[in-house]
């Protein structure tokens, strides 16, 4: 056992679907012992994501098998923790946390079943980030899908219904795409395990090699179509605007899933001792990644809707992650996992304020906000009038959503002092750093130069925005609830704290990367476990 | 029977393909299903296709021989994929009439292109 997680490595997928099945046995009427069933298990998923967290990070890095069904690894199901799982683990947790006590303020009452929905939203993607199989995959995606269609659903309305429609019929194609993925590969390899794979790419002849690559490729269109890449990515904008807020905040880690999956897939796949095509398909992954983000900030400049605005910044995130996985290159993807922490938490935090703004925000201000521009219409306050008090009151309410908006624009956009810019600051340091191809120099030059100008855009559609959201004279005093204020205010210090202890952060994450593109401990630990009497839980031997 | 089979899977697919591009919401789900049949009909077929191969090996003497047998996990793969997708092909179906309800209409785009 080496006093490894044991048990405790089960626990982020059985807890949710216990609490879920529990809410639905309890129905809908005992709203608040639903509550407290949620929130009790996405903080309890919380503290077992934390102990994770500190068990994965060890000296050794340490990674924990589980093996549900107690069958040796290649014929089971086996769930592996590591360091990159364990930190996916808990941003989910910190942002089910932040988005459950949000809902707590109305949204949990818009409709039928929003906690159960919630508590399996977080089983799949609990399971996706832990899983080690490729059908294992499969399912907790679709586990994760079909929570997430309900919950993009919920509250009902035309606008939801349309952008849902899109969503559900373009993530159905997606899992076809999926299982034609899987099925080639193991027609070709004969096993579905991902260290199993490993083990087996290299003995693939040219013929099986050619329909291994092919399987491959068609299971990272998939992840391409769940991370919102470009030109898959057409369904996101308007799904995340218009869906509640506390599902758009958990939502913000629903691209990072598809991210994570091509992460470990190509990492234990391809990143070994693989045979003729090592890191098969990287360089489409860059080309690929950089033209999401350029659109993504294009997107950015162009939308006229706030929440649009902040899905676009989803995107280009997911842009320059992809991007710089593309590049291969070691030193760029520990500050890249940072980013993705960073922006995953601000694009949270980012869409629980949006709904803050929108909804004391009179109908179609929005939509003149680029109209008064475009037609130099000016403010619709006379500027010959002069105003008739010197100084203006301030109400708390407006004080703190000002606040929180300057906050999550500056995170999202990189600016200093917060995290955001450390970590677009360490990724761009790493960028000048050497390298070896002249492929890896060209990508490296242009991801900096799109870093940057998003950063840019960034700043210029959401200073844009705040102007006319904050600025203009026809809002009402803001009303707002305390579960609806903290949440906001806790993924914020969450940033703050990510700045302040910035160094242990990223040596954990330098450290995640580092693993990535060794995928040999990960292989290692799976073939050590291969014992059927052994007892479940055990790490390496 | 690989001719076949393999016509088959591809005479599903582009009839799919072909649907889930088109503007009304029945073809589209019409268009789901016949990809998720043609995509059930390819993981089978991955297990390689062989005629009088059970794919569960009995518990008698003699039984020893795999090549007697077909790859059972394709088939549990097929299995599972059948019951996911009937799933949510259902719950396609709840949304796309909630949608024909909301709108008024029964375009993908929830309102009817300009004449």
């Amino acid at each position: 056992m080496n006093g490894g997680p044991g048990h405790w490595t089960i626990v982020p997928i059985a807890l949710p679907l216990v609490a879920g099945a529990a809410m639905l046995l309890l129905g809908e009427s005992r709203r608040r012992a639903r509550a407290a069933i949620g929130l009790g298990s996405a903080l309890a998923l919380l503290a077992v994501a934390a102990f994770l967290l500190r068990s994965a990070g060890g000296p050794e890095g340490e990674i924990a098998i589980y093996l549900p069904g107690n069958w040796p690894p290649p014929f089971g199901i086996a769930l592996a923790v590591d360091r990159l799982s364990a930190v996916m683990l808990t941003l989910t947790a910190l942002l089910a946390v932040a988005s459950l006590v949000f809902s707590l303020g109305r949204w949990d009452r818009a409709g039928v079943h929003f906690q159960p929905l919630f508590q399996f939203q977080l089983m799949g993607l609990n399971g996706a980030f832990m899983t080690a199989d490729l059908f294992n995959l499969f399912v907790f995606f679709e586990v994760l899908l079909v929570a997430s269609y309900g919950l993009a659903l919920h509250g009902s309305g035309t606008g939801r219904v349309r952008a849902s429609l899109h969503y559900i019929a373009v993530n159905l194609a997606a899992s076809f795409t999926f299982l034609i993925g899987v099925s080639l590969i193991y027609g070709a390899a004969g096993t579905l395990n991902l260290a199993d794979l490993a083990l087996r790419i290299p003995a693939l002849d040219d013929h099986r090699r050619t329909l291994f690559d092919a399987g491959a490729a068609v299971l990272a269109l998939t992840f391409l179509v769940k991370a919102a890449a470009w030109p898959l990515n057409f369904w996101l904008p308007r799904l995340y605007a218009v869906s509640a807020a506390p599902v758009a905040a958990l939502f913000a880690i629903m691209t990072k899933v598809g991210i994570y999956a091509l992460l470990r897939i190509w990492s234990v796949m391809f990143g070994g001792a693989s045979g003729p095509t090592p890191w098969f398909g990287l360089d489409w992954l860059l080309a690929i990644g950089l033209a999401t983000a350029t659109l993504g900030a294009m997107g950015l400049l162009a939308s006229q809707h706030l929440g649009r605005q902040v899905a676009y910044s989803v995107i280009v995130t997911s842009g320059t992650l992809l991007a710089a996985f593309g590049l291969g290159r070691e030193a760029v993807m520990g500050p890249a996992l940072f980013y993705l922490v960073s922006s995953t938490l601000a694009a949270g935090a980012f869409f629980l304020v949006v709904e803050l703004v929108e909804r004391n925000r009179s109908f179609g201000a929005d939509m003149l906000a680029i109209t008064f521009e475009a037609f130099e219409l000016g403010d619709e306050q006379d500027p010959d009038r002069p105003d008739e008090v010197v100084g203006v009151a301030i109400p708390m309410a407006t004080a703190f959503l000002g606040l929180s908006f300057v906050t999550c624009a500056l995170l999202v956009a990189g600016l200093p002092p917060l995290s955001g810019f450390l970590a677009k600051f360490a990724m761009l340091s790493a960028l000048l750093g050497p390298v070896q191809t002249a492929t890896a120099t060209t990508g490296s030059w242009l991801l900096l130069a799109v870093v940057i100008l998003s950063g840019l855009a960034g700043v210029v559609a959401f200073a844009r925005s705040g102007i006319r959201g904050f600025w203009a004279s026809d809002r009402g005093v803001p009303r707002l609830a305390l579960a609806e204020a903290a949440p906001v205010v806790a993924l914020l210090l969450l940033c703050a704290v990510l700045a302040v202890q910035a160094g242990p952060v990223m040596r954990y994450l330098d450290d995640a990367a580092r693993a990535l593109y060794r995928p040999q401990q990960y292989i290692d630990a799976m073939s050590a476990v291969a014992v059927p009497d052994r007892p479940p839980g055990g790490g390496t031997p | 029977m690989e001719l076949a089979y393999a016509l088959a899977i591809g005479v599903l697919t582009g009839a799919g393909v072909w649907l889930l591009l088109r503007p009304r919401t029945f073809q589209v789900i019409m268009g789901l299903s016949m990809l998720s049949y043609a995509v059930n009909l390819f993981i089978f077929g991955m297990g390689r296709l062989r005629v009088d191969r059970p794919p569960i090996v009995p518990d008698i003497e003699g039984a020893g021989d795999p090549g007697m047998y077909a790859d059972p996990l394709p088939q549990a793969l097929v299995l599972t994929a059948i019951v996911i997708g009937f799933a949510t092909t259902a719950l396609f179906l709840v949304v796309l009439l909630a949608a024909r309800g909301l709108t008024g209409t029964d375009h993908v785009d929830g309102r009817e292109p300009n004449p």
